[in-house]
């Protein structure tokens, strides 16, 4: 009973934090504004890379749309702590009696959610630019939807450690890359799988990918706390 | 005067005063010795490869060392848990003097690999499941220790570390798991559980391999936590002197 009370609270907290992200993303449009022309210019940066013409482009391309959703979804990442950065907001966060944890999966969830719209986006980007024929549908949006958790859920964590310390920005990513690199191969080689009709060879990685998700969900729940006591 | 109230001797009674003692010194004696044995049986005594040739004499620190930098990552993530859960120094010191040991002997495994690589395969680099899960176990390692060197309270970089440090554990298993399901080219253990498939001499040395650089791993671990704590120490001793002196200046006025 006592424990259904506190999930029911840590939800609602989480609820209330991801709210107030989106909101605050949505009225400071930095996302819209950079992050996601960042996104689209990492994809023609790829197409001057790699010659158009030489059918390298379509070939690599579950891999270029996974490094960029990687290498935006860092600038994401560090806004959501960057936030909390100015103002003395980290304290009021730790004296506004919201559960850690409740915060952690709020962070996420609103990471999660940009994270999908950005993917989104993508999507539309390699299919136009790349000339990306879909197939493949299920295994597609199952691989989106669990390779976003995972990389929401251990990005916030690694978030949280990186946060407030004056090297953030290029801590954030030497911890956080390595980290994703099983994410990377996954999310790739499922996409590879869908888009070659075979989707057999793409569930594997779709279990794999959610195990790392409640791996790093599991930790951040438990970790938030202790993490957001000191710095 | 006031020196008394400087409390080093309490605060180091609980661990060690100095980087060296009689039974370190001995592991190191034991330690030089077997390594002597090592470079016997791994240069001299042992045969060469019907198809390797002499390359094939590397696997007998390679393999060990390889080993061994999976037992420091483990000995960090069961450092990190029981800093995280009693908060004990000592157990944060031995998670970093276990990372930075497994930084150094990954850094080993990869260079002793490519130089094996190059005679076997002709080249120094493969993507294949164990070289770059050692390549990406070394990221790791180098994130932590990056974590854990900030310029920043103890408590600050200890316990987020530690956090990094317990997740080195699970992290690593996918890593592995996910890089081998990606590409498989490497040959398969040499010793598995069903039965040796190198014999006699060659195995001797393999053991021999692994007993030296054990040692030395050891020697190591111990030595790099000594010198971390007496750190440590020097830090808060240096800190109570400048409050005594403090206090002093407060009595004299």
């Amino acid at each position: 009973m006592k424990a259904r009370v506190a999930v029911m609270f840590m939800l609602s907290d989480a609820w209330l934090i991801a709210r107030k992200d989106l909101k605050l993303e949505i009225r400071s449009r930095v996302a819209i504004n950079q992050v996601i022309p960042f996104a689209l210019l990492v994809l023609v940066l790829f197409a001057f890379a790699l010659d158009p013409d030489r059918g390298l482009l379509e070939k690599a391309t579950p891999g270029l749309y996974w490094i960029a959703v990687l290498f935006s979804g860092l600038l994401a990442m560090q806004r959501a702590f960057s936030l909390e950065a100015a103002d003395g907001v980290t304290d009021a966060l730790r004296l506004s009696g919201l559960s850690p944890s409740g915060i952690y999966l709020g962070k996420t969830l609103s990471v999660a959610v940009q994270l999908l719209v950005l993917e989104f986006l993508l999507g539309v980007g390699v299919a136009v630019l790349y000339g990306a024929s879909i197939t493949g549908w299920l295994l597609l949006m199952a691989t989106v939807v669990v390779a976003t958790a995972a990389i929401s859920t251990a990005g916030t964590l690694f978030g949280v450690v990186a946060a407030g310390l004056r090297v953030r920005e290029t801590l954030l990513p030497l911890l956080l890359l390595p980290v994703l690199a099983p994410v990377l191969i996954g999310a790739t080689r499922a996409f590879e799988a869908a888009l070659s009709g075979t989707p057999s060879e793409g569930w594997p990685w779709v279990g794999l990918m959610s195990l790392f998700a409640v791996v790093y969900a599991v930790a951040g729940i438990f970790g938030f706390g202790p993490l957001m006591e000191e710095s | 005067m006031t020196t008394e109230t400087v409390g080093s001797v309490e605060a180091s009674a609980s661990g060690p005063t100095s980087t060296g003692s009689r039974a370190t010194m001995i592991l190191g004696i034991v330690t030089l010795v077997a390594l002597g044995v090592l470079v016997l049986f791994g240069l001299i005594l042992s045969p060469a490869d019907e198809s390797q040739g002499d390359s094939v004499r590397i696997m007998y620190v390679h393999v060990p060392s390889a080993t061994l930098s999976y037992v420091g990552c483990f000995l960090t993530a069961i450092g990190s848990a029981v800093y995280l859960w009693r908060k004990s120094q000592w157990w944060e010191l031995v998670a970093y003097a276990g990372a930075e040991v497994a930084a150094l002997f990954t850094a080993f495994t990869l260079i002793t690999g490519m130089l094996w690589g190059r005679p076997t395969w002709g080249v120094y680099w493969v993507w294949d499941a164990r070289l770059t899960s050692e390549a990406l176990l070394m990221l790791l390692l180098l994130g932590y220790l990056a974590v854990r060197r900030l310029a920043a309270d103890y408590e600050v970089r200890a316990k987020r570390a530690a956090i990094i440090g317990l997740l080195l554990v699970p992290n690593v298993i996918i890593v592995r798991q996910s890089v081998q399901w990606w590409r498989t080219l490497h040959q398969t253990p040499t010793i598995s559980l069903s039965g040796a498939e190198i014999q006699g001499l060659m195995l001797f040395s393999l053991f021999t391999g692994f007993v030296a650089i054990t040692l030395v791993f050891i020697w190591m671990v111990i030595h790099r936590f000594r010198v971390a704590w007496l750190e440590e120490q020097l830090e808060a001793e240096g800190l109570d002197t400048a409050i005594a002196e403090r206090r002093a200046e407060g009595v004299i006025s």
